[in-house]
């Protein structure tokens, strides 16, 4: 103890500096998860929040109802479409554009960084607003500019299937900027001389592109993959500000289900199961995600 | 990388960069056209592009029948807390990279740990925990769970480990006691990072909105992205206020965005690619 106290104030200095993070990382990160999971395992909700002596544990049976519960089945299934398509897109599109800016260094390519970057830094709810707005049926920017072609109108959210689709496209506009930035860091890591080389032997462009170039963002691409992959698995703001989960909980995902359960229903102990479950796939995910990279050895020249 | 190239190569990529920047463009200058005209242009059935009678008054209607100058206040504490846990952030970093104390390492891996946490876990239970210290529905509820945060205090970290110790330890032979040196020395070695994080944290301040929606039951306490939410509910219909409202939170930050966007992808750069 006496050594404790010595140590404490031999160190009290750096103690000092780390002291205000750590306690606020303890209270509002560490105990968390402890509740989270303490809780999912009861029947906490309003009257339990009132007073404790009304939560009962009753075992793994949040769990089991989770798995009948039709719209948290529904939930996984949104979720799933939502990375299924959502992901590639966004990782395959900010890689494209990345390499297409990186082809010029001037004023021009530096302007094209800032416009596709843009939408990353806007607000969520600003985005949603203005989307909503684009995609309204009858005076929305999209519809209006499809039936300058001829097209007929399309309701953008309000089928289930349309929604999760519309919501992806928006998604997919913002989220496009953040990775295309990690892409082209990694871009500019290619030495030149690869290319001359390759130039030299006489490779064409697309040869370049796709022996050179695509092999070696090898570490970008499983860092943006995973990232976007972890992200989109708790694909929550957008339909939470733009459609609610509606319709018919055709856009609801597993995280906005948690959200709803927890916060509309107070049904506090359910919900944590719920974010419990989307913790399980989240690891089980990641697992696999570095398994695969393992199989694939790094690409070297 | 400016390989030789036949011109119609890179007319072709910059047709491409052109199309698509115009898909980016497209929602926020619509955005921009609509917040300044009147009603009716916008829920027209055949909308022109620019406004037919511009008007100021979907602007001030944010003021005068929503309560945008509150919500702009309570946006302003947050993003002022939020630099204030960058400080935080910067302190710990310089501990977790220039001391050595026991437990250094099992405290540091801790708190990088907490970066692997879906926040959807945390969300309902930090709640209730607000709830039992009695501060929800408080501007310190809002502000303290995001307060500081895990990335920051790696950045910092990271970045410090390379201040040559010399520096620092004359400055404590000179007499200065640690909390001077933090502040005298490393901080202004420490400002690129700085001006970086800072304008990050100030985009995040500005957002912020999850937080504030769940633990905010007055209107009082709403930030401009919940007042903004609350917008698009009320006013469904009317896109004209809805696109202010919008503009009105998108507009300062694409300026802050534009002067200071060196600083940010080369942040990120730096940053990402650790």
């Amino acid at each position: 103890m006496q050594k404790a106290w010595q140590s404490l104030a031999k160190h009290r200095y750096p103690y000092l500096f780390i002291a205000p993070t750590l306690i606020i990382l303890f209270i509002f990160s560490f105990i968390p998860i402890l509740v989270a999971v303490f809780i999912s395992f009861t029947n906490m909700d309003l009257a339990g929040l009132a007073n404790w002596s009304n939560i009962k544990f009753n075992g793994a049976d949040n769990f089991v109802q989770l798995f009948g519960d039709a719209v948290f089945r529904k939930s996984m299934f949104n979720t799933l479409i939502y990375v299924v398509v959502g992901v590639p897109l966004v990782v395959l599109l900010s890689m494209a554009i990345a390499i297409l800016i990186n082809q010029g260094t001037s004023w021009l390519f530096k302007t094209f960084r800032v416009i596709y970057y843009m939408p990353s830094i806007t607000n969520i709810v600003a985005v949603a607003v203005i989307w909503g707005y684009l995609y309204n049926s009858q005076y929305g920017l999209i519809n209006q500019m499809l039936g300058f072609f001829g097209f007929d109108p399309v309701r953008w959210l309000q089928g289930p299937t349309i929604a999760k689709f519309s919501l992806i496209i928006m998604a997919v506009w913002k989220a496009i900027g953040l990775n295309m930035i990690i892409f082209l860091a990694a871009l500019q890591g290619i030495p030149r001389t690869y290319y001359e080389a390759a130039q030299i032997d006489g490779a064409s462009r697309w040869q370049q592109l796709t022996k050179i170039t695509v092999p070696l963002l090898g570490f970008a691409t499983f860092f943006v993959s995973i990232t976007t992959l972890i992200g989109w698995i708790q694909f929550f703001e957008e339909p939470l500000v733009m459609t609610k989960g509606d319709p018919l909980n055709g856009t609801t995902s597993m995280a906005l289900f948690i959200y709803n359960t927890g916060f509309q229903r107070s049904d506090f102990g359910y919900a944590a199961a719920g974010s419990i479950v989307l913790f399980a796939i989240i690891i089980v995910v990641t697992i696999i995600q570095f398994k695969v990279r393992k199989k694939d050895s790094d690409v070297e020249y | 990388m400016d390989i030789q190239v036949r011109p119609i190569y890179k007319t072709i990529v910059i047709a491409l960069l052109v199309i698509g920047a115009v898909a980016m463009c497209i929602p926020f200058i619509w955005m921009i056209l609509s917040s300044f005209k009147p009603e009716s242009e916008v829920t027209s059935l055949t909308p022109s592009f620019w406004p037919q009678e511009p008007t100021m008054h979907n602007f001030t209607r944010l003021f005068t029948e929503m309560n945008f100058l509150q919500y702009l206040k309570n946006t302003l504490v947050i993003v002022f807390f939020s630099f204030i846990g960058l400080f935080l952030n910067a302190a710990a970093g310089y501990a977790f990279a220039k001391f050595n104390f026991p437990g250094k390492n099992v405290l540091y891996y801790l708190v990088l740990g907490t970066m692997m946490i879906p926040s959807q876990v945390t969300m309902i239970p930090v709640y209730l925990i607000l709830n039992e210290m009695h501060l929800t529905n408080t501007m310190a509820g809002i502000v303290l769970p995001g307060m500081v945060n895990a990335f920051g205090i790696f950045l910092f970290r990271q970045f410090m480990t390379s201040i040559p110790n010399d520096l620092i330890e004359a400055s404590r032979l000179d007499g200065a006691g640690e909390i001077r040196t933090f502040f005298q020395l490393v901080i202004p070695i420490a400002k690129p990072i700085f001006a970086v994080q800072g304008i990050l944290t100030f985009i995040g301040g500005w957002n912020s909105f999850l937080w504030p929606l769940i633990v905010a039951n007055d209107e009082s306490l709403y930030t401009l992205s919940v007042g903004l939410s609350l917008l698009k509910g009320q006013y469904g219909g009317d896109f004209a206020i809805q696109m202010a409202g919008a503009s009105f939170m998108v507009i300062p930050i694409l300026i802050i965005f534009i002067f200071a966007q060196r600083h940010i992808i080369e942040g990120y750069t730096i940053s990402g690619m650790k």
